[in-house]
Formats: structure tokens, sequence, C-alpha cells
């Protein structure tokens, strides 16, 4: 398998007053495409500033960052905005919907940014709902619609312009365990299905047991990283929950 | 295109989200174009009123009259002598190139009578070149024509005020009026030219062929038989009035042997220059209102500037969220000066209409003539998205340039 992400010798700084401080020293990591990842480790531990590095939000001090073949630490604002629009799906913790838009609309978001036909760009917002289950709540706006279904939109949006990657951090940690688990039985059958790679950043090691490569890190630095030879299937794990108010999960 | 369609949607929503806050806002741009409107239309009604004063006085008119001499070291003042006759005003008409008609005219006090009625007015001997020269028309009858003026006719034209005051409401063509003793046909009544810029009525006169007027009414100058009170000239063009001011000087000087260095014995006056100042001034006072106005339509603009910022920062969340997804700093740039301009604009369309109402209720309760030209409205629109533009460009290029990834940790 090609690697879509490739990672080397990576050093991020920040300068808080005089003191420079390193946040991550020194990170060489690649990420095949197809596969499944989470992320690990303490708060302070470096993971969030990867997250940006790797979401082309934030530029690494040193060291190269490779997506899909681009390399881009030297690449300008809108070069970077332009990556993030064709190559990264996000999903926040907090969703980060906008209020008083439909779902629709805000699935439509990224594709704003494209050249993309209004008809075209309706298509396929309903088809990245309907992927997630969400087809007949298009027209809903988020304080219609609860936590999981939010955060169900919010995956429609970062799939809406098929992405080489979905970077999601802490997609679970706004919501309760029961709903965690059918946005990971989504997340596994986009990836199976659809073969797209997932980033998971979680603090929640049941959350990582879906994946199926763990990566650690402490104190800016790779600690582990393990291959799961059998993630535990989402969907399995729903069907032995008590039913209680069952959401329907798309086919 | 597609884009500014999208961010239009968009700032249309988010202003109606904030309904108040974006209505309030917009009322200093309403208060500042509806008065650059109103102002403006009231100086303009002023400038307004004054040209059609001017113009009443006839098209491109220059007066010669009589000029002061110095008679032993005593000057005396315009019009002291008798220095202008009808061959003067032949000559200058007949040599002039930028002369299209000179007239000569006599005037003089006279009390009018017809039947049982009199009335007390300005008599004018005149040839029919003058009706040409003041652009007057009629409004019943016919003026006198060359012929009645070589004939010494006792034909006479009225003024519309002299006509009411001894004939009511009938028509005088063809009645007899006597003046001094002389009876006078009339031939016609001037259709009414209103108020001179100086304030006087031009329709309290009677005209008077100029040749029966000296003979019968006004009697002849004892000095001189020929002399005329003023010569009425009018010019081929506006722009032909120095010119033409130029040769009738040099004409005069010649016919009446003034010497290199010596005074003239005639003043010429180019009227509409005098009353052009009075425009230029009224202008000039609608260009310092619209001014005055134009300063709240900058606080209005500030108002703007200062609930962008307010949006700007609410919404640093969702900015933060545009620019992960891909939108690039342009994006958010013209999104959020859509929003301002959206804001500047509905307030200017609305300012415009409020200010044309304003105008509206100023010319019908305080008598008061108001031109809200389609300029003014035009300039107004655009100087609202102006304002739009230029208070707006600063907060939105505050959202451009955050940091998505604080924008984005924004509480």
């Amino acid at each position: 398998m090609a690697a879509v992400i490739e990672i080397k010798d990576l050093v991020k700084d920040y300068r808080l007053g005089e003191m420079p401080v390193h946040v991550l020293k020194g990170i060489s990591f690649g990420v095949e495409r197809g596969d499944f990842v989470s992320i690990m480790g303490p708060s302070g531990s470096g993971k969030s500033t990867l997250m940006n590095i790797l979401g082309c939000l934030d530029k690494p001090t040193s060291g190269t960052y490779t997506l899909d073949g681009i390399s881009v630490g030297n690449l300008n604002r809108d070069q970077l905005a332009e990556i993030r629009n064709n190559k990264i799906g996000f999903v926040f913790q907090q969703f980060n919907l906008l209020a008083r838009t439909s779902a629709e609309e805000n699935v439509e978001l990224p594709l704003m940014y494209t050249d993309t036909p209004a008809r075209q760009r309706r298509e396929r917002a309903m088809k990245a709902l309907l992927a997630v289950g969400l087809a007949g709540r298009e027209e809903h706006q988020p304080s219609q619609l609860s936590g999981g279904q939010q955060q169900r939109v919010a995956i429609a949006r970062s799939l809406v312009n098929d992405p080489s990657i979905i970077l999601a951090d802490e997609p679970t940690g706004a919501l309760d365990s029961r709903t965690s688990i059918e946005i990971m039985a989504i997340f596994q059958q986009l990836n199976r299905q659809k073969g797209i790679t997932m980033i998971v950043v979680t603090h929640d090691p049941d959350v990582a047991t879906y994946s199926n490569r763990s990566i650690h890190f402490k104190d800016g630095r790779l600690q582990l990283d393990e291959r799961l030879a059998t993630p535990r299937e989402a969907r399995k794990d729903l069907e032995q929950l008590p039913a209680e108010q069952p959401e329907e999960i798309a086919p | 295109m597609n884009k500014i369609v999208a961010s239009i949607r968009i700032a249309l929503r988010a202003l109606r989200v904030n309904r108040m806050r974006s209505a309030l806002t917009m009322l200093g741009i309403i208060i500042g174009v509806a008065a650059v409107i109103a102002m403006v239309g009231v100086g303009a009604g002023a400038t307004a009123r004054i040209q059609q004063q001017i113009q009443s006085i006839g098209s491109n008119l220059i007066i010669v009259m009589p000029g002061s001499i110095s008679s032993n070291g005593v000057r005396l003042g315009s019009g002291a002598v008798a220095s202008l006759s009808e061959d003067d005003a032949k000559a200058i008409a007949a040599e002039c190139p930028s002369v299209a008609l000179a007239a000569p005219t006599v005037r003089g006090g006279v009390q009018v009578v017809y039947g049982n009625n009199n009335w007390a007015t300005n008599a004018q001997g005149v040839t029919p070149d003058y009706m040409t020269i003041r652009d007057y028309t009629m409004l019943s009858g016919q003026f006198f024509t060359a012929q009645d003026v070589d004939a010494a006719a006792k034909t006479a034209v009225l003024g519309e005020t002299v006509a009411e005051n001894l004939f009511g409401d009938s028509d005088p063509t063809g009645q007899v009026v006597i003046i001094k003793n002389v009876p006078f046909t009339v031939a016609g009544v001037l259709t009414p030219k209103g108020q001179s810029p100086t304030g006087q009525d031009q329709d309290d006169v009677i005209l008077l062929p100029i040749s029966t007027a000296m003979q019968k009414v006004l009697g002849a100058n004892k000095a001189n038989a020929q002399a005329v009170g003023s010569l009425m000239v009018q010019a081929i063009s506006p722009q032909a009035m120095d010119q033409a001011i130029t040769e009738m000087e040099a004409l005069l000087r010649e016919r009446h042997r003034i010497l290199p260095g010596l005074d003239d014995d005639f003043t010429i006056r180019n009227l509409t220059e005098v009353f052009q100042a009075q425009e230029t001034s009224a202008q000039v006072m609608s260009i310092l209102l619209g001014a005055i106005a134009s300063v709240s339509l900058i606080v209005g603009g500030i108002g703007i500037m200062n609930i962008m910022l307010v949006s700007v920062t609410e919404r640093t969340r969702e900015i933060g969220l545009r620019q992960a997804v891909g939108a690039k700093t342009r994006d958010i740039l013209l999104q959020f000066l859509v929003e301002a301009v959206t804001l500047s604009l509905l307030g200017g369309i609305i300012g415009i209409a409020v200010g044309l109402t304003a105008s509206l209720l100023i010319s019908h309760f305080a008598q008061w003539s108001t031109a809200v030209s389609p300029l003014s409205i035009v300039l107004a629109f655009l100087f609202s998205a102006l304002v739009g533009v230029f208070f707006g460009y600063y907060p939105a290029r505050k959202a451009a340039y955050m940091d998505p990834i604080e924008a984005l940790r924004y509480e």
C-alpha cells in the first residue's frame, strides 16, 4: 500500500516569552492509504500539535510532512487552505456546525470554496448525509438535532469533498458512550467500504480499540506504535448493547 | 460570481439573525444618506430657481448703457450722458461677428388709461428684435413689426400685470389704451416671465415701437435727438459673450471717436455673468450642505465598522471552521466585505427613500423648491457602497487573517 502520509524528523517549537517550548521533538512515521489510525497520549504530549500539522492548519518548525505526495512544509496560507479543501476532512469534538443553517448547507460548506455548481453541491451533500444515515434530516438545523446526529452531520461535511484523509480530533469527547460507539461504527464503515484513511485523536482507550493501528505519544515523542491484530467491531458492540431508541445506521 | 451570490446569502442571514442590531447600524447610514439627498436637493432647488430667473432675462444677454464722462474733472455717473444711438445698435448688429442681434431701447414711467381704469407702469420703446433678445413669447395677439417701428405706429404690447390691471380677465388685443393722450391699439399680451433675478416684476411693462415712444410718449433727448436709453445685445452663443463685448467696445470707441487712453463713454454689462455669480454662490451653498451631511454618513460608516468588529469576534469559531474546510484569505475577506456593503447599501437605499420623502415634504410645507437629481441618487448609492467597503475592510481583513487554530479554539 502506498503511504498517504509521510512524516520525517518533525519538530515543532513554540516561543512562550523568551523560553522556547519543544512540543514535538523529532517524529517520524507514515500512514498507508486506507488505514485507520488512532493517536493517543496525555494532554501536553503534543498530539494536538501533531493533529494541527497533519491538518495543514500549522507548519512544522523543521522536518518534512508529505501528504498524498505533496510536501506541505513550504506552502503559503492560501495553498494550505486549498490542500485542506481538497485532501482533508475535519471532525471536531464540538462538532463546529454553523448555527441556524440546515444540515444540508452545513455539509455543503467545503464545496462552497470550490467551483462546484450549486446543483452538484446539493447532490453531493445529500449523498454524504445518506452515507452517515441522516437522509430525511437535511433541512434540520443543528439545534433540532441530537449530539450524535450533529456529529454525523459533521462527518458528512468531512466526507463531501472526497478527502484523502479524515482527521477526527476527540470526535466522541462530547458524546455518551453509546453514541460514541455509533460514531466509531460510521468511521469503521467509511474506512472499510470507501477506503478512506482515518486518523482519530483521542484519550479514550476504548475508542482506540476500534482502530487498526494505535500510536501513543508522550512528551513530544512517539512512545508506542502498535498494530491491532483484531480491532473491535463497533457494529457488533452496538448490537450487544441494550436496545434504547435504536438509531438507524446506514447500511 | 457564484461566490458573491453565496456571500450575499450568508450576509443576509447573518443580518437577519441580529435584526435589531442591523437596523440600528443601518440607521446611521440611513440618516446620513437621507441628509445628503435632502440637503443637496434643497441646494439644487435654489440653484434651479436662479437659473430659471437668469433665463427669464434673455439668453446671452449683454446690455450697453451710456457711460460716465468727466466734465471738468467731475466724473458723472453711469448713464449721465446720452451717448448711444439707434445707429450704434445697427452698427453693432451689422459689424460685430459675435453679435446676433442688437436692439436699442428707451424707457420711462407712464400712466396707461383704459376706460375708467388706469395704471402706472414702465413704458419701453423697442424694436421687434427686442422680443427675440429677451426670449419673449406672446400670450395673445402679435408683437409689432419693423414696419410699425418705421411708421411710428400707435401700437402697444402689454405685459401681463398691465393687462390684468386694465382689462381684468378680458382679452386686451385690439382694444385701445391711452398713454399721454395718445391712443394706442393693443397688438398683444406677453407671456408672463415672473420675477427677475433682482426681484422686479418683469410683466409690469408696456412695449411700444421705439420711434413712437421717442416721438409721442417719452420725448427725445434734448441734446441728442438720436439718443437711446440702452442697447440690448444678444451674442451668438454663451461662449461668444466675451468676444462680443471686445468687438463692441472697439466698434463703439471708434464710432464715438474716443482717443486711446481716455475712458469709454459707455458701459457694457454682461448680465448673465452677474447672475451666474449668484448661481455659483447657491451651488457653493449646496456643496456645503452636502458636505455637512456627509459627515453623518461617515459617522454611520464608523457604526458599521464597530458592528462588523463585534460580528467578527462573535463568529471567530465560524471563521476558524471556514478556514479549516478550505476558505482562502480572500473568501473570508469577501464574505465580511459583502456583509458590510449589504448593511451600508440597504441603509443607502432606505436613506434615499427617506431623503426623497424629506425633500418632497420640505418643498410642500416650507414652500422651498427642491430638486433631487438622479445623479445625486446614484452618487448617494455608490457612496454608501463605498462607505461599506471602506469601513468594512478593516474588520474583514481582521477576520481573513485569523489563525485558524486559535479561531477554532475560541470560546
